[in-house]
């Protein structure tokens, strides 16, 4: 083609402006801030979830889908952790040693059952909802409609 | 062969263009009711379905009526029907599409609608009629794409085309026996609690299907220069006669059972739909009442072969099959399921504007695609003829 | 005392005994204050057969309100004001329409307006399990005929197949109930609403059967009149529903279409 040197170079040029320019385009420090999400003060004394932190930050969608099946579909309302859900045992061993520095692994001792609810369990200690649930869902652009049943834990804002 | 569909005139953009718009507009009012719900048509804790449903068994009696001119072609040699059975398989396919929408429509989590496949219940007639319309839709679509194909090539379709043909045809029956199935089998429900429910469909759909494919062949024929043939139309006029009869024969089974018996529950149905429940007059009566007088005008201008034989006679005739089946079964039919309710009180439901518009909406979706496989349908014949 | 039996006082009296010996010490029950639950998931309420026995006699209009209030609230079941669009999980119905079978000309005034409590009656054959699409409701091994809201796609097949009129559906989004009729909505935070397009009805109070509780209507009921709703077994011939079957003559709603309803009611 004619002028094809040019041409070439400019729609690379082009592209990789155009695909580039978000990294560079940070307003103020704020864009690409990773979510940091918060605690209760409930929650720091009770110091483990329902399953190890590690597994819940990346599969709690698993957890609680297995709950609402068995809670629902199988009238199982109590979670022993020391059976934990399908997904969990598929998973393999929770005494998993890829927990971060300073977060508890699950041991033996700490069998608990608890009553399977996200509205009622969960959010007992993570009352806060908009500092914690929603810290990395609207990170991730992730709009569950699990809210539009189950209610939401009044917040003081 | 799609690159037909795109080589017209004015008039056929012109029409392309205006279903396009109807189907925007009804897909605008189906944006409104998905965000609202869908408190936003008539329907109602006792009238729990209502037009968008009744579309649906209406236009899966039309879909079954191509059969028709599939069976005495391919069952008994009747070599005229050769010509149009591409016609009626590609009317199959819209009207198929058009129930899937109004299906998908009436629902009130769309979201989750392939529950239905991922989590199954095979007691449920739902989930077999989803099946078979599915098949019967690619069974259409497969067969008449490969028959069409074949005869833009001049040759003969593969042998494998011929046994999905052999299976379309009962296949064809066993669509709206399963539609009826998901009313006849309902306890509670008595106005459709019939064992003829099925027959009573299977008869609309072959005088309904057939009455519209007269009409389509009769426009074909004007817009373009392939002519279905004066004696399909007319052999076509003849099957639309018997079994709109048969239809009304029916029908008359089951008033008879209803007011002989005198049994309260079968009689209640008739009763609000022709007149009124309990003093209060129905809405739906005038519509009734017009389905039947649209069946006596077309059993007068059809039962005399001499003057059905007369096209003008005979497209008047099918126009007023398909009012009068239209009211019957896209609307009466399920409307009376539910009045009165099973506290025997009258609730009334009638179709609210965004429900009609987004019927509207569907119809046109339905016409868009028809328009488009019958423009190939015409091309490849002008195109072979030429 | 509640309408409870001998037999499950003492299933649950055991039970809690059983607890209190700390025998399981290490195990902590983190379940907001059910001290009966089991470590198995098992509900304590256990049956093969629920049913409910409903005393025409004792029912009248306060104690109806009474019941539909319990229920209504416990289940956050919003007050949509329309018969169009209301959502009922139980409520009053009068005896022509609640048993169109059975009325006539000559029945006396008081008979004609006389009020019966409605609900869902868990059918031995339902009909609407066999039809649902996705079996988002279908027949628990106890008899419920439960709801599954994650699952129902809001087909409404449902509500066509059932026979009594119990189902209801949500045309809107409960939420957006009038504020006026539902100022404290949602009435009970411990159990979730329902979102616009599933159908929703009676569950015979699943969930606090499998904590030992009975359905709130027979809870309320039992604080003004006991035994005017009975809940039970019906595969324990020594259930106080057996006793009252065997005792009372009673009707149920539509028998003859053969869906074999467990709501019973002493005429």
């Amino acid at each position: 083609m004619y002028d094809g040197g040019k041409i070439i170079t400019g729609l690379i040029i082009g592209l990789l402006a155009l695909f580039l320019w978000p990294f560079f385009y940070d307003r103020n420090g704020q864009a690409g801030v990773s979510p940091k999400p918060e605690l209760t003060a409930k929650a720091k004394e009770a110091g483990q979830c329902v399953a190890p932190t590690p597994y819940m930050r990346e599969y709690h969608m698993q957890l609680l889908d297995d709950w609402r099946h068995t809670v629902v579909r199988d009238g199982e309302r109590y979670y022993d952790t020391s059976e934990g859900t399908w997904h969990l045992r598929v998973l393999g061993d929770i005494n998993d040693a890829t927990a971060g520095a300073g977060e508890r692994h699950y041991k033996e001792t700490d069998r608990k059952i608890y009553y399977k609810s996200l509205q009622v369990t969960c959010m007992d200690c993570h009352s806060n909802k908009s500092k914690f649930c929603d810290e990395c869902h609207d990170y991730m652009g992730v709009d569950p409609y699990c809210w539009d049943c189950h209610i939401e834990p009044k917040e003081n804002k | 062969m799609l690159e037909k569909a795109i080589k017209g005139d004015q008039k056929y953009w012109g029409w392309i263009v205006f279903l396009l718009l109807l189907i925007g507009m009804g897909f605008a009012f189906y944006l409104y009711q998905f965000k609202v719900g869908l408190k936003v048509t008539g329907m109602s804790r006792d009238v729990s379905w209502g037009f968008y449903i009744g579309q649906l068994t209406y236009f899966v009696g039309v879909a079954a009526g191509g059969v028709m001119v599939v069976l005495p072609y391919y069952l008994h040699d009747y070599k005229a029907f050769g010509r149009i059975t591409i016609l009626g398989e590609f009317l199959a396919i819209a009207s198929i599409v058009m129930c899937g929408l109004f299906v998908m429509v009436d629902l009130g989590n769309l979201p989750r609608m392939l529950n239905i496949m991922i989590y199954p219940n095979p007691t449920s007639i739902l989930f077999w009629d989803m099946i078979v319309l599915n098949v019967y839709m690619l069974l259409n679509l497969v067969i008449g794409w490969n028959v069409l194909s074949a005869e833009r090539k001049g040759i003969q379709y593969q042998k494998w085309v011929k046994v999905l043909i052999y299976i379309s045809i009962p296949w064809a029956f066993s669509i709206h026996t399963v539609t009826a199935f998901l009313y006849a089998g309902i306890p509670g429900r008595h106005y459709w609690l019939t064992a003829i429910m099925a027959a009573r469909f299977l008869s609309s759909a072959f005088a309904s299907g057939p009455a519209l494919l007269i009409l389509l062949c009769l426009i074909i024929r004007k817009v373009s220069t392939f002519d279905p043939g004066k004696e399909q139309i007319r052999t076509l006029g003849g099957i639309v006669t018997y079994a709109f009869v048969l239809n009304i024969f029916f029908l008359l089974l089951e008033v008879f059972t209803a007011f002989y018996s005198q049994i309260p529950g079968h009689m209640h149905s008739f009763e609000y739909l022709f007149s009124g429940f309990e003093g209060q007059a129905s809405k739906l009566a005038p519509w009734m009442w017009a389905s039947v007088v649209f069946a006596i005008v077309a059993l007068f201008l059809l039962l005399v072969p001499a003057t059905r034989r007369r096209e003008p006679i005979l497209a008047a005739g099918c126009g007023a099959v398909i009012a009068s089946t239209w009211i019957d079964k896209g609307f009466g039919l399920v409307i009376g399921g539910f009045i009165p309710n099973p506290f025997e009180r009258v609730f009334e439901y009638w179709p609210t504007t965004p429900e009609i518009m987004i019927s509207v909406g569907v119809w046109a979706t339905g016409f868009f695609i028809l328009t488009v496989l019958y423009k190939i349908v015409v091309s490849v014949k002008e195109e072979v003829a030429g | 005392m509640m309408g409870v039996d001998r037999r499950e006082f003492l299933k649950i009296a055991g039970l809690s005994g059983l607890f209190g010996l700390g025998g399981k010490a290490a195990i902590e029950l983190l379940a907001p204050g059910e001290v009966e639950a089991q470590l198995s998931s098992a509900p304590v309420m256990k049956g093969k057969r629920w049913a409910m026995v409903i005393d025409a006699h004792a029912l009248d209009d306060e104690l109806m309100d009474v019941c539909i209030r319990a229920c209504h609230r416990e289940h956050n079941v919003p007050d949509l004001d329309d018969p169009k669009v209301e959502i009922k999980w139980l409520w009053k119905e009068e005896y022509p329409h609640a048993f169109p079978g059975q009325k006539h000309e000559y029945i006396g005034d008081d008979i004609k307006h006389s009020e019966f409590l409605l609900l869902c009656n868990h059918c031995t054959n339902p009909p609407c399990c066999r039809v649902c699409p996705t079996k988002a409701t279908w027949q628990r091994e106890d008899g419920i005929v439960m709801m599954d809201q994650h699952r129902c796609i809001g087909c409404r097949f449902c509500m066509a197949a059932c026979p009594f009129g119990v189902r209801s559906f949500n045309w809107g989004d409960p939420r957006k109930a009038p504020e006026e009729k539902n100022p404290d909505f949602p009435t009970n935070v411990k159990y979730p609403t329902r979102s616009k397009g599933v159908v929703e009805k009676c569950t015979f109070c699943a969930e606090r059967l499998a904590k030992g509780q009975l359905p709130a209507c027979v809870e309320a009921a039992n604080q003004i009149k006991e035994n005017a709703l009975t809940f039970g077994d019906l595969d324990d011939p020594a259930s106080i529903v057996r006793e009252l079957l065997r005792k009372h003559y009673t009707i149920r709603r539509k028998p003859e279409l053969g869906t074999e309803p467990n709501v019973f009611y002493i005429v």
